[in-house]
């Protein structure tokens, strides 16, 4: 059975998490297992790893091996399928708020991209264009125009564009799409929305009625001019964790109206620079690294923001060791350094005090310049016109192959 | 395409630049000219297409009295002794795009000879006309040197006239004095044959000899790669870089990659002998992501090129 928030137990609750605030309880950090508790979901343990391993016949991939994607609902069912023949497809989406992409961003998405390649399905990217039009109050105009820009740099993470189809909300809500949004509209009370997403009487009914057009996505029938016919397909939707309402109000109607319930996959907050109390903010420059920053922003970040673990002196840090708990370039690294064992090697022997803190920040200079370049490159590749294929209506017939 | 004659001629008649032209037979060396072209006001020209060892292009055109002598010129140029050589049949058809035997300075119209370097012999000045094949050995032109200053400031090529048979002393305190003729921009258009075997083999053959075809290209196509890249630079926040669509170029960095992974001072001297199992390794490892990135955007930009034509596709007319 899954438990759906009552408004009068969140604010009881020390920490918040849902799709617009994140924030640990004072001074601390966010418990991760209490959030899975609360929610409902379930632990991906490391069987989940081996199996994925297994069935792609590639090396699982590295948030999967540290633990960033550790949350799931149904992952298992979607793999039973996989093994028995039958494929599925991946939602995920964006929510266009502002030009600047920072890494905590493209982090779904370098997932997503993995399990598109490693699984061979494909893929329905949604920009909720109108949301932000709506909760950040942009005009029309601004939040489509943040929308095409977001999804270049989406594009730049590597989506095979014979597999994938982007959309905006202001563009392609109608027809199936919109049939559907009415089908759970009507399963889900003004009382029960207000209880999930905390809305008062003062807000204005666009925001009361949006959780509908993020959930429809996860239906085949939506898209109709990919799906057509295959309204048993399975839905895999790799998120952060604060996204999980949205699809616990899906997997709830789900049933009702005669469709699957979306799976998901959910991820870890990435920590901003300044230390573990939230995710980081498009809003503070110094709080994360941004995928437009130049090798010399992200070495004075890393260097100057960072939040780090290490003692105040030299002698001290040599006898206790730096505290691996809080240390930021060590998380930091552990979601984005590839190798298993050069990790473990920086974990143990900067926690042992034989390592300072200046070689950690330096090693993972090196890894964010490389990852940022990188998608730099890719980006500088992508044109208007390719955003307009990736965006248009058209039938993908490879995307299985 | 190459320019051809008569393109040329209307061109000469649109910039009005006077001249006149003879028809004649064939020819393929100066004196055979000279039997048919010897009642035009003028004076005859030799015309040498010439080649350094990296691959640049010089067209020397000169009055057939002048004497040149092909190792002064080297020097003079900064090539050394024996630095200029007569450029190869193939490569008149390639790059001038004129038949044998007819090299003209008029032959730098066409885009294949952008990086060809023009030397002019300044006795054309004090002639009143000078006889030029124009792009076909069929027929002769006879125009002055302000004719041809004319058509080559048309074409964006600011003509020089040098003392041919100058033999300044060139040694340590007296650089080359023809420096400045020597192009900057290394030529593409040659090395394009020796690249594409290359780049067959590599795949093909073994680790170890794949990594020193690899080097090679890579050394042989690094500093085009370079100068290149260099000219896109400002363009780049404009335009995206146009490898994503070029196969050939997307092949290059490819391989431009592999070898700059491989073929480092650092993995010799830290693997020695064992650099092929080295190399196996690191192809793999640290390339495979780069590589797979690279060809998801080849990819992704040839589908927006067929989804592009295809928006604007005209059905066929039944």
């Amino acid at each position: 059975m899954e438990k759906i928030e009552d408004k009068n137990q969140q604010q009881e609750e020390e920490q918040v998490v849902n799709p617009w605030e994140v924030s640990a309880k004072e001074g601390g950090k966010i418990d991760y297992d209490k959030l899975i508790d609360k929610f409902g979901c379930q632990r991906l343990d490391q069987s989940f790893v081996d199996r994925v391993q297994r069935l792609t016949s590639r090396p699982p991939h590295v948030f999967l091996r540290r633990g960033v994607f550790f949350a799931h609902r149904d992952f298992n069912d979607i793999l039973d399928a996989y093994e028995r023949g039958e494929k599925f497809y991946l939602y995920t989406g964006r929510g266009p708020s502002s030009e600047a992409l920072h890494l905590g961003h493209l982090i779904p998405f370098m997932f997503t991209k993995y399990l598109q390649d490693a699984f061979k399905v494909p893929l329905v990217i949604q920009l909720t264009d109108d949301e932000k039009c709506m909760w950040k109050n942009l005009s029309v105009e601004e939040s489509q125009r943040l929308a095409r820009e977001n999804a270049k740099d989406i594009i730049a993470c590597g989506f095979d564009i014979s597999k994938t189809f982007i959309f905006s909300d202001f563009d392609y809500v109608g027809g199936a799409f919109y049939k559907n949004m009415v089908k759970v509209a009507k399963c889900v009370t003004y009382n029960k929305v207000v209880g999930i997403f905390g809305f008062t009487g003062e807000d204005h009914i666009g925001k009361v009625s949006f959780p509908p057009v993020q959930a429809v996505p996860s239906f085949p029938s939506s898209f109709p001019h990919l799906f057509s016919g295959k309204d048993n397909l399975r839905c895999l939707i790799p998120c952060a964790i604060d996204q999980d309402p949205y699809f616990r109000m899906t997997r709830d109607v789900a049933p009702r109206i005669g469709y699957h319930k979306p799976a998901l996959i959910e991820s870890l907050f990435f920590p901003a620079l300044q230390g573990e109390t939230g995710k980081m903010s498009a809003s503070d420059p110094n709080s994360a690294i941004y995928v437009t920053d130049s090798a010399k922003d992200i070495k004075l970040k890393v260097n100057k923001h960072a939040f780090t673990g290490g003692q105040e002196s030299i002698e001290k840090h040599r006898q206790y060791g730096a505290n691996l708990e809080v240390d930021i370039p060590i998380k930091y690294l552990n979601f984005f350094l590839e190798d298993d064992a050069e990790l473990e090697h920086i974990k143990k022997e900067y926690g042992a005090g034989r390592m300072l803190t200046g070689e950690v920040k330096k090693r993972l200079t090196e890894v964010l310049t490389e990852l940022v370049e990188r998608h730099r490159r890719a980006r500088a590749a992508v044109t208007d016109v390719m955003v307009d294929a990736f965006m248009a209506v058209r039938p993908l017939p490879n995307m299985f192959d | 395409m190459g320019y051809s004659k008569d393109q040329l001629l209307a061109r000469l008649k649109e910039l009005q630049i006077e001249f006149s032209q003879y028809e004649h037979p064939v020819v393929l060396t100066v004196e055979a000219q000279a039997k048919y072209v010897g009642n035009m006001v003028g004076v005859l020209s030799k015309n040498l297409f010439l080649k350094d060892k990296k691959h640049r292009y010089y067209v020397v055109s000169a009055l057939a009295d002048t004497k040149v002598d092909l190792k002064v010129l080297s020097q003079r140029l900064g090539l050394g002794k024996g630095g200029l050589r007569m450029a190869p049949e193939e490569a008149l058809g390639e790059i001038l795009q004129v038949p044998l035997g007819c090299v003209t300075p008029f032959a730098v119209v066409n885009e294949s000879a952008r990086h060809v370097s023009l030397l002019l012999d300044q006795g054309f000045k004090s002639q009143e006309c000078c006889i030029f094949h124009p792009l076909s050995n069929d027929m002769s032109i006879s125009l002055n040197a302000q004719g041809l200053d004319t058509f080559l400031k048309s074409i964006g090529r600011n003509p020089s006239y040098i003392d041919l048979e100058a033999n300044p002393p060139i040694g340590k305190d007296q650089p080359p004095d023809l420096a400045a003729f020597v192009p900057s921009d290394s030529p593409v258009l040659s090395d394009l044959p020796e690249k594409a075997p290359s780049a067959q083999d590599s795949t093909g053959k073994s680790v170890g000899a794949a990594t020193n075809s690899a080097a090679v290209t890579a050394k042989a196509v690094k500093p085009s790669g370079n100068a290149q890249n260099v000219k896109e630079k400002p363009v780049d926040s404009v335009r995206p870089s146009i490898p994503a669509a070029d196969a050939g170029k997307f092949v290059e960095e490819l391989l431009d990659r592999a070898s700059a992974l491989l073929i480092s001072e650092d993995s010799i001297k830290q693997h020695g002998g064992q650099l092929g199992a080295e190399v196996a390794n690191n192809i793999k490892k640290c390339l495979r992501e780069d590589i797979k990135n690279l060809a998801t955007i080849f990819k992704n930009t040839a589908y927006t090129e067929g989804f592009y034509a295809g928006t604007r596709y005209q059905p066929k007319r039944l």
